[in-house]
């Protein structure tokens, strides 16, 4: 199924107008190639950087192909593979492990029906576990892109968090 | 004694980080107005002369960093912030980035100026994008009002530009050659050294790295004229310092204690101590690469001399408070899971370590070990310290250690092998 998106993704002329502009706002400079995937990434709606984009990016930048995907498999922020609309990153640090960071996984799972690094059925949320994001004064906490939700202590928070995505 | 102090964090609350307009209305940018009427071997000298130690995690003399800096000869230098904050149970510089950039980016122009630096890099981790905005509408209000760009403040030839980096998800970049390699636009795998960065930085250009903490620190110092910060503190440990406390505390957060504050009033006193009635099981000095220890280190004093007699470091100041409910063993899998997921990969003894470091600590956990198990955990660990590339891999088993030698009953397992 993966690769089947894979294979269709297509870049749209407003897609590839929203690219040309990161890479202007960049000033088209090679060394920012980080930002520019992870603002790319965002555009985006399953936050990862298919392969099309890659090539594009690397055509109209330029680059070689082969340091975008060095980034791309290197760096943790960033997928070349399909996620979610909503990836739902938990910090398994053991911050927020001694802050019972195990139910919330526990919560998170029975809530989406899914494992970590599954995607739900109408592709809106997976759960990553990921390190130490900082948050540990209000730990245990998840971030889904970008923004961090913290004191996720019952499920009830938890629940709320999810629904106000919907 | 009471023990929070604000020299570090004075600006907080007291003007809007979104306005350059509100912070020069509390005094802002007068620190630099000072600062291009010295001679920068003298601003060094002042930071030399209060101590000051690199707030990134290793403790390097700032004064002298400075002035090495300033030595390198170079028509273009580069200044970098360090704001990459990858250790566990550390956030401070997000602290310092989200209530006082402006003060951050004035640090970064002082010591541009006292290095002869035209370019600046502020290199912030991914995990902190919400700061985004507010970095880079702080550094273009500091462009418009003509404190970075060309001839700043009248001073000809002073010319200093700032470019704002993003990180990706990647602890290892903190490492000083890492991250040049992530702003140089590839994956940030660490390099050999020599070429040193201060001779061969990015873009094989002279640079000097500081900390968010670090540069947060110079334009207070600069106007200290009453010496509230060297008044604090004594011997090599002076002025107060950002400590982050987190884990199984009332209140966790930053805080910047004098020196000298016993670990005691940081966790019981200002973070309100343990909830629930629960005893302390640990303490771990410095994030996911630093040392613990437990009750014991509860009245020793904060100072760098201090806390290393006692078998644990400042680090990058943060504590990480475990009560009873977690044992020892799962702590030290925590954190071994921690650097297996950020080791780049690039040189065996720390790849492979790692692994052989984890199947260890699960048959520990399990109750599977035998003597042999413990030699050869010591062995691992004392081969990676010696060997390993970069920090990362040499400071990977520092947790490791030191538990091996606070909590001995938790590794005398019993058999022959
Ligand atoms: C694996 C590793 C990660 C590091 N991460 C950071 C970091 O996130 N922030 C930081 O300031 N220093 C970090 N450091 C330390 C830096 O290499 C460097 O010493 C520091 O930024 C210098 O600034 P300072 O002298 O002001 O502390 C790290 C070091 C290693 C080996
Ligand atoms: S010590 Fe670890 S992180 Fe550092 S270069 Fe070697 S493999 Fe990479």
């Amino acid at each position: 199924m993966q690769t089947e998106a894979k294979q269709a993704f297509s870049i749209s002329d407003e897609l590839a107008n929203q690219i040309d502009q990161v890479l202007a706002a960049h000033d088209h400079d090679a060394t920012q190639i980080v930002g520019i995937l992870l603002e790319v990434q965002d555009l985006i709606p399953q936050q990862y950087v298919p392969e099309a984009v890659a090539f594009y990016i690397a055509e109209k930048l330029p680059i070689k192909v082969s340091i975008i995907y060095d980034c791309l498999t290197f760096y943790s922020s960033l997928s070349d593979k399909p996620r979610a609309k909503y990836p739902v990153e938990i910090c398994r640090s053991v911050v927020c492990r001694v802050n019972d960071s195990d139910s919330l996984l526990d919560t998170l799972k029975k809530i989406l029906n899914i494992e970590v690094g599954e995607v739900t059925y109408d592709g809106r949320f997976m759960i990553e576990e990921v390190p130490c994001f900082g948050a540990c004064d209000v730990a245990p906490a998840i971030r889904i892109n970008g923004k961090v939700y913290g004191h996720l202590d019952t499920p009830e928070k938890v629940r709320s968090v999810l629904s106000s995505l919907m | 004694m009471s023990s929070e102090v604000r020299f570090i964090t004075k600006n907080f609350g007291k003007y809007n980080p979104d306005s350059i307009d509100s912070y020069i209305s509390i005094g802002g940018f007068s620190a630099l107005k000072k600062a291009v009427k010295m001679d920068g071997e003298d601003i060094a000298s002042v930071i030399a002369a209060a101590k000051v130690k690199g707030r990134g995690g290793a403790a390097y003399d700032m004064g002298r960093k400075w002035s090495q800096a300033r030595a390198v000869k170079g028509e273009h230098k580069l200044v970098i912030c360090n704001a990459d904050e990858g250790e566990t149970c550390t956030f401070k510089d997000r602290e310092l980035i989200k209530n006082d950039p402006f003060n951050l980016i004035e640090g970064m122009i002082i010591g541009a100026y006292t290095v002869q630096a035209r370019d600046g890099y502020i290199y912030m981790r991914e995990e902190y994008r919400h700061l985004r905005p507010r970095l880079l509408s702080a550094i273009k209000q500091a462009e418009e009002k003509g404190f970075l760009g060309d001839n700043i403040l009248g001073v000809k030839g002073f010319n200093f530009r700032l470019h704002l980096y993003s990180g990706a998800g990647a602890y290892v970049c903190g490492e000083g050659t890492a991250l040049i390699r992530s702003i140089e636009g590839k994956a940030g795998r660490p390099r050999m050294k020599p070429p040193f960065i201060k001779v061969s930085g990015a873009f094989a250009l002279p640079t000097c790295i500081n900390n968010v903490e670090s540069f947060s620190i110079v334009p207070h110092l600069l106007l200290d004229d009453s010496n509230v910060y060297t008044n604090c503190g004594n011997g090599e440990s002076i002025g107060t310092k950002l400590v982050s406390v987190g884990g199984n505390v009332r209140k966790p957060g930053v805080y910047e204690v004098p020196f000298g504050t016993t670990v005691r009033e940081i966790i019981f006193g200002l973070a309100e101590g343990i909830p629930g009635g629960r005893r302390l099981r640990l303490v771990q000095f410095g994030g996911a690469s630093g040392k613990v220890s437990d009750e014991r280190i509860l009245d020793t004093p904060y100072t760098y001399d201090d806390l290393k007699a006692a078998g644990v470091d400042v680090g990058t100041g943060s504590l990480l408070v475990i009560d009873d409910r977690t044992s020892v063993i799962d702590f030290l899998r925590y954190t071994q899971a921690f650097f297996s997921h950020e080791s780049c990969g690039q040189c065996t003894p720390c790849r492979e370590g790692n692994l052989h470091m984890k199947l260890l600590l699960d048959k520990l956990a399990a109750g599977e070990a035998h003597p042999c198990d413990i030699e050869k955990m010591k062995k691992i660990a004392n081969i990676m310290t010696l060997t390993s590339l970069c920090g990362l891999g040499e400071a990977a088993q520092n947790a490791l250690l030191s538990a091996m030698k606070i909590f001995p009953e938790v590794f005398a397992v019993g058999g022959a092998h």
